[in-house]
């Protein structure tokens, strides 16, 4: 398992996701309203679209392309849609974020 | 020459029986009415809901300024007659006016019972009469605690139920054991009492009230046992009294009312009584339906037709306090001669009775379920037998059979008891004029128009009518799951409770999902625009990306950029520019889209910032819930058909509305002449030149819902074009819903509705100036982002761009 520094708590804004590329890989980072960080694959399930710029709500993503709905806790796309996308863990230490690949 | 017909009094029974007389003879008189409230005519009958805070003052108004004007009415408000001299045939007001009569009408009503005790004047103590009354206790209430209400009665329970929904402690005394004794048998008034208990009102029974007490105001009441409480407010609601005074300083004869014949002639010719004012046979009425009769029959008298005379009426009773269902009809009491029905079921807090006498039907009292109130009303009115009477009255209610109550009602059977419409006359309105909702049925035949209690019944007959149609218009449309409420209702709050922010709109109107979810985020983001132009600040968060990032996602997580073509005119200087910058940054894509501007394809998220900088050209908004485009054809300068210049009035549309956020994208094009090169019949705004003017076309839409655009209007002048569409998109962004297309739109409100609101000169300016207020406030988006580094930062910048190394 690998840990990647990926940048600081400060650089994130509450509920507007951020895409992290760490190397061919592109995650898509949020912290929410409730200062929980998650970070999650940057492809909706459906079409691949974008999940960094989505609206974010709680502990859920709408895909901007066409309003799938996905858990950002364990990647599920809510009914009445199907599918998951990958989860990553992410710490906080001193303010700094990282994720385990 | 027309005779002249002169009413004392302005009030619910006096002005329904001009309107009758309208309806008989709208040419026979010249008339003057005269009200000592300054107000047009209003429901009474509804103070108490405005007290409990479910209408307000504007909506019981029944005659607006405008109806007296229309009729020819001379209205003198706040003004009273002092002085009837009917040698003369005239009458002399306060204000020294004399007004002659051919006829007159005494409409006088009655005043509030003020008991004679200690302390009845002193400030805080007040009736329940009138709008006045109304206000003040709503004022009261926001400084003061502890109400008392003296009287168990309707109005006093109304009135109490009033003043618990403003927040204060209400005490109700009674001088009788039980409420509303003149309604309600022992039975139904202790499950009445029971109910309001579990409401928060307190009773004091068999308490007859000896002084209100207070050091310059009142303090509390003090009770004949030696007993007392403590009050800041109250509210005398003991009864009432004919107003009779100016009859009797007139030598008309009086007894508790002023005495009327069954034609409704007082003892002296020519002049009439008509409403609580007056006795017939004994009786003065304060309910609402009897008047009503009364007016009816004087409408005849005076007309010179006399028909059949007024005979008397049986009344029925309704509380109107939210969650009670009351009703009692006729003679309900048991007596000596009469027997009885009931049924008592206490779990559930159902009663019901039926009063028989000589086998006929002459009384009911319902308490817990009133659906058959109006039935069993109807035979009493007609006398029916006691075999008509079906014993599936006193089955458990069935939601099932709900439904066909209407549908068992015969079509002489009455629905609205306080206008006598009839079910028949009902049916007969929703099938010839199409009606669909309970307020159409309402204002086309009057039924639910005064009291309102028979709101559920005209509900019922309309699905009754329509079937499966009705739920179509009953069903209500939420703004999303998150939530219970109608975006009006949503609205409503917004502006009543002052709510600024996404979050706060959300936490306090109880949203099920405590962020909200992407159809009501980005909606309430909207409405909060729209209301507080310039005051609000859009959350970027709730905004859906294209709008959040000022250009078009793609398919590919790439964006589109297309910048502002004002009219589609472009010229070389700017043709170059954008030729630059697509090599630059590797645009895959030029396009030319539908509205005639230049779309920049496949630029990334990163590099839209440097995209727009070096274009240096104000966003054309092709994302936006805004005006996208105007659309134009060449027009006259060059087309040898144009008749406009199309071309110089699609820029001037452009540029005055540009950046002008709306419920969803909004096209428009100009066309020079019929020809529509412009293809204005499918826009949300769509101008067409014709010789010497311009036609507008609205809602109008060439997406997946075709639509062809209505003619709202043809002007003259470019001035009224843009005047008219302006208020057209202002109306539109105040009514519509969030991602209600006009097309849509215009159908839901209809045409006739829009053109009535715009082409009223005051409701136009006033949205022409909410609308400027809204523009005048407008940022372009581009610039803004090109000049901050902070907003590039948090919108634009991903945060890491790393090789995987591990980390320990």
């Amino acid at each position: 398992m690998a840990k990647v520094e990926i940048g600081r708590m400060d650089q994130l804004p509450k509920r507007l996701g951020k895409c992290v590329r760490i190397g061919a890989l592109e995650l898509a980072l949020f912290r929410t309203g409730e200062d929980r960080v998650y970070a999650v694959e940057n492809r909706c399930p459906h079409k691949g679209g974008d999940l960094s710029q989505g609206i974010v709500s709680g502990e859920f993503v709408f895909c901007p392309l066409h309003d799938w709905k996905i858990c950002l806790k364990d990647g599920q796309a809510q009914a009445p849609d199907e599918g998951c996308v990958k989860t990553y863990r992410v710490t906080v230490e001193d303010g700094h974020l990282y994720v385990e690949l | 020459m027309k005779r002249k017909l002169v009413m004392v009094g302005n009030g619910m029974a006096g002005v329904r029986c001009v309107e009758e007389i309208l309806k008989l003879d709208r040419e026979a008189f010249e008339m003057t009415i005269f009200g000592s409230e300054p107000h047009p005519n209003y429901n009474r009958i509804l103070l108490s809901t405005v007290l409990q805070g479910n209408t307000s003052i504007e909506e019981i108004t029944l005659n607006s300024w405008e109806w007296y004007k229309q009729n020819g009415i001379r209205l003198f408000a706040g003004e009273t007659v002092t002085d009837i001299d009917h040698e003369r045939r005239l009458v002399r007001t306060d204000r020294g006016r004399t007004v002659e009569y051919d006829e007159l009408i005494l409409a006088t009503g009655s005043n509030p019972f003020i008991l004679p005790i200690p302390g009845a004047d002193l400030p805080g103590v007040t009736a329940f009469r009138d709008i006045k009354d109304c206000e003040r206790m709503i004022e009261y209430a926001k400084t003061y605690k502890k109400a008392a209400v003296i009287g168990g009665g309707l109005l006093g329970l109304e009135a109490a139920r009033g003043l618990l929904n403003l927040g204060m402690e209400v005490d109700v005394i009674h001088i009788f054991d039980y409420l509303m004794e003149r309604q309600l048998d022992p039975t139904a008034s202790k499950l009445l009492q029971r109910e309001l208990e579990k409401q928060g009102m307190n009773f004091l029974l068999c308490k007859e009230t000896a002084e209100l007490f207070g050091n310059g105001r009142v303090e509390g009441v003090r009770f004949k046992d030696g007993t007392e409480i403590a009050a800041d407010l109250v509210v005398m609601a003991v009864g009432i009294r004919p107003n009779v005074d100016l009859a009797r300083k007139s030598g008309i004869a009086v007894n508790r009312g002023i005495v009327v014949n069954d034609y409704l002639e007082t003892s002296v010719p020519h002049i009439y009584a008509v409403g609580e004012c007056a006795e017939h046979r004994g009786v003065v009425y304060g309910l609402v339906a009897p008047l009503y009769e009364q007016g009816k029959v004087l409408a005849q008298v005076i007309c010179g037709r006399k028909g059949r005379p007024y005979e008397g009426s049986v009344v029925s009773t309704q509380l109107k306090v939210s969650g009670v269902d009351v009703f009692s009809a006729g003679e309900f009491m048991d007596g000596e001669g009469t027997e009885s029905i009931k049924l008592y079921d206490e779990a559930r807090g159902m009663y019901k009775k039926v009063v028989v006498r000589e086998g006929k039907i002459v009384g009911a009292v319902l308490f817990g379920d009133t659906s058959e109130g109006r039935k069993l009303f109807d035979m009493i009115h007609r006398g029916d037998s006691l075999e008509s009477l079906s014993l599936s009255l006193f089955a458990p209610i069935s939601t099932e059979g709900k439904g066909s109550l209407v549908g068992a009602m015969a079509d002489t059977d009455v629905v609205c008891g306080c206008n006598g419409v009839t079910k028949g006359a009902i049916c007969q309105a929703i099938a010839e004029h199409g009606l669909k909702t309970v307020a159409e049925v309402r204002d086309c035949t009057n039924a639910s128009r005064s009291c309102g209690g028979c709101k559920g019944l005209v509900a019922e007959l309309l699905e009754y009518m329509l079937g499966a149609e009705a739920s179509r218009y009953a069903t209500k449309e939420t703004v999303c799951s998150c939530t219970d409420l109608s975006r009006d209702e949503v609205i409503e709050a917004i502006k009543e409770k002052r709510l600024t922010t996404v979050r706060e709109v959300m936490y306090v109107l109880g949203w099920k999902n405590e962020e909200g979810c992407s159809k009501c985020r980005p909606a309430l983001n909207y409405y909060l625009g729209m209301l507080y132009p310039g005051e609000y600040d859009e959350e970027a968060e709730s905004l859906f990306v294209n709008e959040r990032l000022h250009a078009n996602i793609q398919a590919d997580g790439t964006y589109s950029v297309v910048p502002r073509m004002y009219g589609g005119v472009t010229t070389a200087e700017q043709l170059r520019k954008i030729a630059d910058v697509a090599e630059k940054y590797n645009v895959p894509m030029i396009k030319l889209t539908g509205g005639q501007r230049i779309d920049l394809l496949g630029v990334k998220k990163e590099d839209l910032p440097h995209v727009w900088a070096e274009l240096g050209m104000p966003s054309g908004y092709a994302y936006a819930k805004a005006l996208r485009t105007v659309k134009t054809c060449v027009g006259k300068q060059f087309c040898r058909f144009g008749t406009q210049d199309s071309t110089g009035l699609g820029i001037r549309m452009e540029q005055t509305f540009e950046r002008l956020k709306t419920p969803h994208k909004v096209k428009m094009a100009v066309s020079a002449c019929p020809r529509n090169c412009a293809e204005s019949g499918i826009k949300d705004v769509g101008i067409v030149g014709v010789e010497g003017g311009w036609e507008i076309y609205v809602g109008g839409n060439g997406g997946t819902h075709l639509r062809a655009a209505d003619l709202l209007c043809t002007v003259k002048t470019e001035e009224e074009v843009i005047e008219m569409t302006g208020a057209f998109l202002q109306y539109y962004r105040e009514s519509a819903h969030y991602l209600e297309r006009t097309s849509k739109w215009v159908e839901r409100v209809g045409l006739e509705h829009i053109r009535e609101v715009l082409f009223d000169v005051e409701t136009r300016r006033g949205l022409l100036e909410r609308l400027h207020q809204a523009l005048a406030t407008t940022k372009d988006p581009w610039r803004e982002i090109v000049e901050s580094e902070k907003l590039q930062q948090t919108l634009f910048r991903d945060i890491a761009k790393k090789e995987p190394v591990p980390v320990e």
